[in-house]
């Protein structure tokens, strides 16, 4: 399929969508406060620009501290659990009970620990929670599933631990941690909208509370155009991951390398 | 002189029939070694044992000069497939601690007798599969073993570059007085590189013949079409034959 059909095809989809919409909204008359009609959500959204804007930087902002402590705290568990078994043995259960707890039960309890007053750092560390088991999980297959004999060579020729792990099994991970960090990205913006949902009052700021409150005023196009915001963003966030991990795997990893004819 | 010695060595695998032994072989300086036998009969996990990744059951392995410097190419090219031709010649030389220049000069110089010194900079995946494996050659020899130990390097290859890999191998082997023990199934290419052939029993893999062969100076590509050639390959076969209807 050719390149240009590949963003052709789902564009026409979406306008064919949106004018049937719009058509189908006027011609039966539907109430506003139910569905407005693709030119309303965009007038609410031009309206709201700024105010909107504002709440997708704070909801952006703590996805990417949240994606960023995942990474970084996945890897280094990961890198942890693959040095001593013991510690794996010991730890991962309590991670996988971290992971299929669900963040909606956990958040009260969360944001009443954390304080009303610090509502960034609980929305940070409930986004933290749903996005690091990706990272966790995929980085330990990862280091695991270095080559054996590459493995075997590196220690007849006197590698250390150290330049084993460097060398050969972070390397040799790359790929799953990569796959891991898409899920994950989309993982921290849901685990932070989620978050905000059940924080609830106003002093959450994101998108998720615009929805909220544009939600409590029947403001239906506002909600929708603080949706699409997310959308757009959730969108941005998994092909900048996808970007990522081709730039990083192209030259090597069947994955990501162009099939040559 | 003795390189490397298995005495009595035995190995059975948790759970598993005894897959090797016993077995007694002594590896002399210089000399080519082919161990030559079925397939599953233990002779990779007799270069293993050697090589000191497997302990055996039974038996001992030693070596009487001291531990030699020990050079192993697998039966695949066992490269990095992040690192390019050059980096993966050098990994046995980054892991000594050489400087990066001297390594670099050394890989270089290793891929260059291998035939690759154009490609120092290409990924594994944009090399064929001949081509890999001269890669994991020159980085065995990148790191001057004294013991080279080979385990069916060749046996995935096309016959056209399993012979052309043969042929360098000989002459590489010849000019570095290499010491080998080389693992195969193929009783052309024992013939054709060893001073020296074990041919062994299927599991547990023991020594059923040993095949002496005249020193290798005489040996190019135009051996292989010569009746001499021929005739000592009939006789490794015959010997290998033997040896499986003794044990059957």
């Amino acid at each position: 399929m050719t390149r240009g059909l590949r963003l052709a095809l789902p564009f026409a989809l979406g306008v064919a969508a949106l004018i049937t919409w719009e058509w189908l909204v006027t011609y039966y008359a539907v109430p506003r406060y139910v569905l407005p009609k693709p030119t309303e959500i965009a007038e609410a959204l031009a309206a709201d620009f700024p105010s909107l804007l504002a709440s997708l930087w704070t909801t952006l902002r703590i996805t990417l501290a949240a994606f960023a402590l995942a990474v970084g705290g996945g890897v280094a568990l990961a890198v942890l659990f693959s040095q001593s078994r013991l510690v794996e043995l010991a730890l991962s259960p309590y991670a996988v009970a971290l992971q299929v707890t669900p963040v909606v039960a956990i958040a009260p309890l969360i944001v009443i620990w954390v304080g009303y007053e610090r509502i960034d750092l609980a929305l940070l560390i409930l986004a933290w929670i749903v996005a690091f088991f990706p990272i966790l999980s995929n980085t330990t297959v990862g280091l695991r599933s270095a080559d054996h004999n590459l493995i075997d060579l590196f220690g007849l020729h006197g590698a250390s631990r150290w330049q084993v792990l460097w060398r050969l099994r972070l390397p040799s991970a790359l790929p799953y941690l990569l796959s891991g960090m898409k899920v994950s990205g989309g993982l921290a913006l849901i685990g932070t909208v989620v978050a905000e949902f059940v924080a609830g009052t106003g002093t959450a700021t994101g998108l998720a509370w615009r929805i909220v409150e544009a939600g409590n005023r029947l403001q239906i196009a506002k909600m929708f155009a603080a949706l699409l915001l997310l959308a757009v963003l959730g969108i941005a966030i998994y092909f900048a991951l996808g970007l990522l991990e081709y730039l990083a795997l192209r030259r090597w990893h069947e994955s990501a390398v162009r099939k040559e004819n | 002189m003795i390189v490397a010695q298995l005495d009595r060595v035995e190995k059975t695998y948790a759970g598993g029939p005894k897959a090797l032994g016993p077995l007694g072989i002594a590896v002399a300086r210089g000399e080519f070694l082919s161990l030559l036998g079925p397939s599953g009969c233990g002779k990779s996990t007799a270069l293993r044992l050697i090589a000191g990744l497997l302990a055996p059951s039974a038996g001992s392995v030693s070596f009487p000069q001291g531990r030699p410097r020990i050079g192993f190419v697998f039966q695949d090219a066992t490269l990095m497939p992040w690192a390019r031709a050059i980096a993966n010649v050098r990994l046995p030389l980054d892991l000594e601690g050489i400087a990066r220049d001297e390594g670099n000069a050394r890989a270089h110089a290793a891929l260059v007798r291998v035939g690759l010194g154009d490609f120092a900079h290409a990924y594994p995946r944009a090399l064929s599969g001949g081509m890999r494996m001269r890669v994991s050659i020159a980085r065995a020899l990148a790191a001057k073993p004294e013991l080279l130990l080979m385990d069916e390097p060749f046996a995935a290859l096309d016959e056209l570059a399993r012979e052309a890999l043969n042929d360098d191998l000989l002459k590489l082997a010849r000019e570095d007085g290499l010491t080998v023990v080389f693992v195969t199934h193929s009783v052309y290419e024992s013939a054709f590189l060893s001073t020296r052939i074990l041919a062994m029993t299927p599991r547990p893999g023991r020594v059923a013949a040993e095949i002496a062969l005249a020193s290798p100076a005489a040996r190019t590509r135009a051996w292989r079409l010569t009746p001499e050639f021929a005739e000592t390959a009939a006789r490794v076969s015959r010997s290998l034959r033997e040896a499986m209807s003794e044990a059957a």
